[in-house]
């Protein structure tokens, strides 16, 4: 793909000193590229994944550093995310979009499946014993469901800086405001989880930065329930690298259906079964 | 019930202002105003307290697992650990405690995720989320509020492949632990119910909670 510059133009490059002036000056901003943007109709992404009909795709973004997104998505979307340089920290929380008071439980979705790790069939459990989304494919193998994602309290130590506008924003901050987009507020922000930078607990219970695995990564998970998803872009609380780094983040999601009785990952483990089960029961009184 | 039972004292000399004794399986909340200190006594031996901790000024500021562990770089609880809020600052700091040490990643036990644990067939019985729920609407708050708690005298060990449990307890009946507040606090507590693991020794037991306001 080719990107061309979105450098802001001098000022004498704009003709804006009436209305009709003003207006063609915006207009002819548009049809530009940036590295990260949305790109619409999703069908138009440069980056569908592999395999994937791009017809069928419903969301395809590049998240830029230190940034984030948002998106509502049916029960049944697949979701995909990609670390193209090895440098992204995908921070994620996630609602039932029908009743947000409904969304991830970080406890439960290391307790339930006995497993602190995320990987491939692990559930994101909600505090309601249902699963929001199951992890389907991951080549990446290094995710944190510990350290959460930062404050501006931790970047202003660490950083010296967490100002919106500034270089260095925090994740709970992205996450607040995108949460706002959707009408929730701070009370509605549980703990998080993140994919593409990895964290191990020592037996004295130290936690190890393992960091990333490589650029080229991916990870992609089920909706089990209509979700409101919130990701964060931002570096890791523990990258121990002294700047603010954090690459690109690529997102994708097309059409598919949820976990079903017969799928091999629903009856996996009977802890799975069961919150498969809880699952399906509520989608099928929903009529979803 | 025949257990041992130790009621002990305030794990740090000071004039009592709380001294309230928490009935198996029940909840409990109070504010400790920052400077008092809370003494948590598993009265009967391997009792899980579960619990939440909130700014009182401002509930929405609230007890956070990952600001906590990932400030001090370690995932287990110990005297020393600082209890953070969900935007970094300190709420409680741990001064004393007599078990090796406390959990705060095993979260609560609640009537769904048993359906999950267990099987449907224990629905119906009694969970901290329950007890969390109940002491919340009781003090304004409802279940946005309720977050990924601390389990004082609990017992849950990280393997080194990522597996993850509640196992037997390290705690004993007397066993204490003392939180001093940072700032005016509200803290809710469920004396977990749970009779399908060990995080009770299968035998719920009570708690007694003691505020004191160091003197001098």
């Amino acid at each position: 793909m080719t990107i061309r510059s979105c450098n802001t133009p001098p000022r004498d490059a704009h003709l804006t000193d009436s209305v009709v002036n003003a207006r063609s000056d915006a207009r002819a901003q548009g049809g530009q590229t940036s590295e990260w943007m949305p790109y619409l109709p999703a069908s138009s992404s440069p980056f569908c994944p592999p395999g994937t009909d791009p017809s069928s795709l419903t969301w395809a973004e590049t998240v830029a550093p230190g940034g984030y997104t948002h998106k509502v998505l049916a029960r049944g979307s697949r979701l995909r995310f990609d670390d193209p340089g090895g440098d992204a920290c995908a921070h994620v929380v996630m609602f039932n979009a029908l009743e947000p008071v409904e969304r991830l439980n970080v406890a439960d979705t290391q307790k339930i499946p006995w497993q602190a790790y995320l990987g491939v069939d692990h559930p994101l459990l909600s505090g309601d014993g249902r699963v929001l989304a199951t992890i389907t494919a991951d080549t990446s193998g290094q995710h944190d469901a510990f350290c959460g994602t930062t404050t501006d309290a931790w970047n202003l130590r660490k950083y010296g800086d967490a100002r919106p506008e500034g270089p260095a924003p925090s994740g709970r901050a992205q996450f607040l405001k995108a949460a706002a987009k959707h009408g929730l507020t701070r009370r509605d922000l549980p703990p998080s989880v993140s994919f593409f930078q990895g964290v191990r607990v020592a037996a004295d219970g130290t936690l190890v930065w393992q960091g990333s695995t490589g650029a080229g990564t991916y990870v992609e998970l089920v909706a089990e329930l209509p979700l409101l998803i919130l990701v964060a872009n931002v570096a890791h609380p523990l990258d121990p690298r002294p700047g603010y780094t954090v690459g690109p983040l690529r997102v994708h999601a097309w059409r598919g259906r949820a976990t079903a009785a017969g799928d091999e990952r629903f009856g996996a483990t009977p802890e799975l079964m069961r919150a498969y089960l809880n699952t399906i029961d509520y989608a099928e009184a929903r009529g979803l | 019930m025949t257990a041992e039972l130790d009621w002990g004292e305030s794990l740090l000399p000071g004039r009592v202002v709380v001294d309230d004794r928490v009935a198996p399986n029940g909840p409990w909340s109070g504010v400790v105003r920052a400077g008092q200190v809370l003494t948590i006594v598993d009265v009967g031996g391997n009792q899980s307290a579960d619990c939440l901790i909130y700014n009182a000024g401002d509930t929405a500021e609230r007890y956070s697992v990952p600001d906590t562990i990932t400030w001090q770089g370690n995932a287990y609880v110990r005297t020393g650990t600082v209890l953070r809020s969900n935007e970094g600052r300190p709420l409680m700091t741990v001064v004393a405690n007599e078990i090796d040490r406390q959990d705060t990643i095993g979260g609560a036990c609640s009537k769904e995720s048993n359906t999950l644990r267990y099987g449907h067939h224990v629905m119906f019985q009694h969970g901290c989320r329950e007890n969390f729920l109940a002491e919340a609407i009781r003090r304004g708050l409802g279940l946005t509020d309720l977050v990924s708690n601390l389990n004082w005298f609990m017992n849950v060990p990280v393997e080194r492949d990522g597996a993850l449990g509640i196992v037997d307890g390290m705690s004993a009946p007397g066993k204490r632990v003392a939180l001093r507040a940072d700032m005016d606090v509200l803290v809710i507590v469920s004396n977990c119910p749970q009779m399908n693991n060990p995080c009770n020794d299968f035998n719920p037991t009570p708690l007694r909670m003691l505020v004191v306001e160091p003197e001098g």
